[in-house]
């Protein structure tokens, strides 16, 4: 089972936010949809042999890009070339 | 450019979330062919929003892949078609701009997430359309719109331009009323890309052959078990029947593996989607976040009012499965299940040449029907064991309950994608 507090603690980690109206519902279906998840842990094995998988890499080649005009077109708030973002620090 | 066409359709069932009413074309295979896209693919100018809020008015600057491909083939792109919000649904209802109407009920819903795709295929405003797979998001509108849809061997069709919200599972594939509708954009859309890097080089060059003589097809319990409505398991099985008349035998077959796929599936699609959608906070496409602000804040101010409540739940489901002391439950154990699952196939697989069921437990959901999100869950049961296995899966109409279309489900061996199809093109020459 998890509380409330931890769903809202889950929120806060994952950036989406949750306003105490919805905090019961989401807390009750996550809840839900955890214990049908619980079916897991009479799987037997860890999943060791899906990590055999791999990506098939190109070379590192420099190649032409998009101008930076259309990479910023879709950004909100820029300056100077740059995007602008929230502070870090 | 070769031509162009004009579209302007009567959407009534909001299958569109875009059109474009001057549509260019060139010359090729495809020439002049009306194709919708679902608006997970990227449409270099053409408005391209996952039916999500956070990404209204983004306008990408690229082509996804296959879209380059359908240009090159001649294909006039004419719109793009409303899904669940980023992919997250198994209705279309979970669209930021409002649901999309079945075709064949406008009380029902399109199924999902790829509703838009299915729903302009089934009333007839375009020929063929794309959509992506990810847990059965083209096989379950195809078969409650009661149209053809083929969720692709996973590497056979390019994922570069394809919005992710599952890497792992999801493939971009096509829907159409026909087999050969549905094989011709396969041919067009199939094939290696050097900018994805699990695409593989299998091109994809299929004529459908109806010839199914000495067939064998596994009959797996689990498909016609709890949980299937009676009435489609009937109709499904009165298909297979006519297949049996074709030339093909049957064989019962068990995956005993199904009992965890759902979950398996669950924890995957949620782990992976929590980190494909970190990247969106407004800052390089979408709402501005509020850059006096401190991030953390920002990013949540413009994270929880343009997600929708499924895109947070789902991704909020992966943050706790992928978190610290988890990780062993819930997202190793679902990969264990998934190898599992690849086993039973290939286990199977062995002795049959496909395996048919009925795409979906049930005919489309009445709207608002499915509100609770486990119970929606529960309804891909019978489409996601193909995505985890990464195995080919069409589904063709074959018949309808309670006047509504039932889907005929073929699955087959990894990269017999030309298989699955001769088996529903088998059957939709036979009915028609």
């Amino acid at each position: 089972m998890v509380s409330e507090k931890h769903v809202q603690h889950i929120a806060e980690l994952a950036d989406v936010g949750i306003d105490e109206a919805e905090l019961g519902t989401f807390t009750h279906q996550f809840n839900a949809i955890l214990e049908y998840f619980d079916i897991l842990d009479r799987v037997e094995g860890d999943g060791q042999a899906a990590r055999n998988l791999y990506n098939i890499l190109r070379e590192d080649e420099i190649e032409p890009s998009l101008p930076q005009e259309d990479v910023l077109r879709n950004a909100p708030a820029k300056e100077d070339g740059f995007i602008k973002a929230p502070r870090v620090m | 450019m070769a031509g162009e066409i004009t579209f302007n359709p009567d959407d009534k069932y909001n299958a569109f979330l875009a059109t474009c009413r001057k549509a260019p074309h060139g010359s090729g295979k495809l020439a002049g062919v009306a194709v919708a896209v679902k608006d997970n693919i990227s449409t270099m100018d053409i408005e391209t929003t996952c039916a999500s809020k956070i990404l209204k008015g983004y306008i990408p600057p690229y082509d996804a892949h296959v879209i380059g491909l359908l240009k090159a083939e001649g294909a006039a792109i004419v719109g793009k078609t409303n899904m669940d919000e980023f992919g997250m649904g198994t209705t279309t209802e979970n669209s930021a701009f409002g649901p999309t109407l079945n075709p064949c009920d406008t009380g029902r819903v399109p199924g999902g997430s790829s509703g838009g795709s299915a729903a302009a295929v089934a009333a007839g405003m375009v020929q063929m359309a794309l959509g992506s797979d990810t847990g059965g998001s083209i096989r379950c509108p195809a078969s409650f719109c009661g149209i053809a849809g083929l969720k692709p061997s996973y590497g056979r069709v390019s994922r570069y331009g394809l919005i992710a919200y599952s890497n792992s599972l999801e493939q971009i594939g096509p829907l159409g009323k026909t087999v050969t509708d549905v094989s011709t954009l396969m041919g067009v859309i199939a094939g290696h890309d050097r900018h994805d890097t699990t695409s593989l080089d299998k091109p994809y060059n299929h004529i459908p052959n109806a010839d199914i003589r000495g067939l064998k097809i596994g009959i797996p319990q689990e498909y016609f078990g709890k949980g299937v409505d009676t009435n489609v398991a009937d109709v499904v099985k009165k298909a297979i029947g006519r297949l049996e008349e074709l030339g093909a035998t049957t064989v019962p077959c068990s995956i005993p593996s199904m009992e965890y796929a759902l979950a398996a599936y669950y924890v995957t699609c949620t782990c992976e989607a929590s980190s494909n959608l970190a990247r969106f906070d407004g800052v390089r496409y979408g709402p501005a976040p509020d850059t006096k602000k401190s991030w953390h804040d920002a990013y949540q101010e413009v994270r929880s009012t343009a997600f929708g409540t499924e895109v947070r739940r789902r991704i909020m489901l992966g943050t706790f499965a992928l978190s610290s002391g988890y990780y062993g439950k819930y997202y190793a154990k679902a990969q264990a299940a998934r190898e599992n699952i690849k086993a039973d196939f290939n286990r199977i697989f062995k002795d049959v040449d496909v395996i048919a069921g009925p795409t979906m437990p049930t005919i489309a959901f009445r709207l608002k029907e499915k509100s609770d999100p486990l119970s929606m869950y529960l309804a891909d049961i019978l489409t996601v064991p193909a995505n985890l296995a990464g195995i080919p899966a069409i589904s063709v109409p074959c018949g309808k309950s309670d006047g509504m279309p039932v889907g005929l489900q073929i699955m087959g061996r990894m990269f017999e994608d030309e298989r699955v199809v001769d088996v529903a093109y088998a059957y939709e020459q036979e009915v028609n």
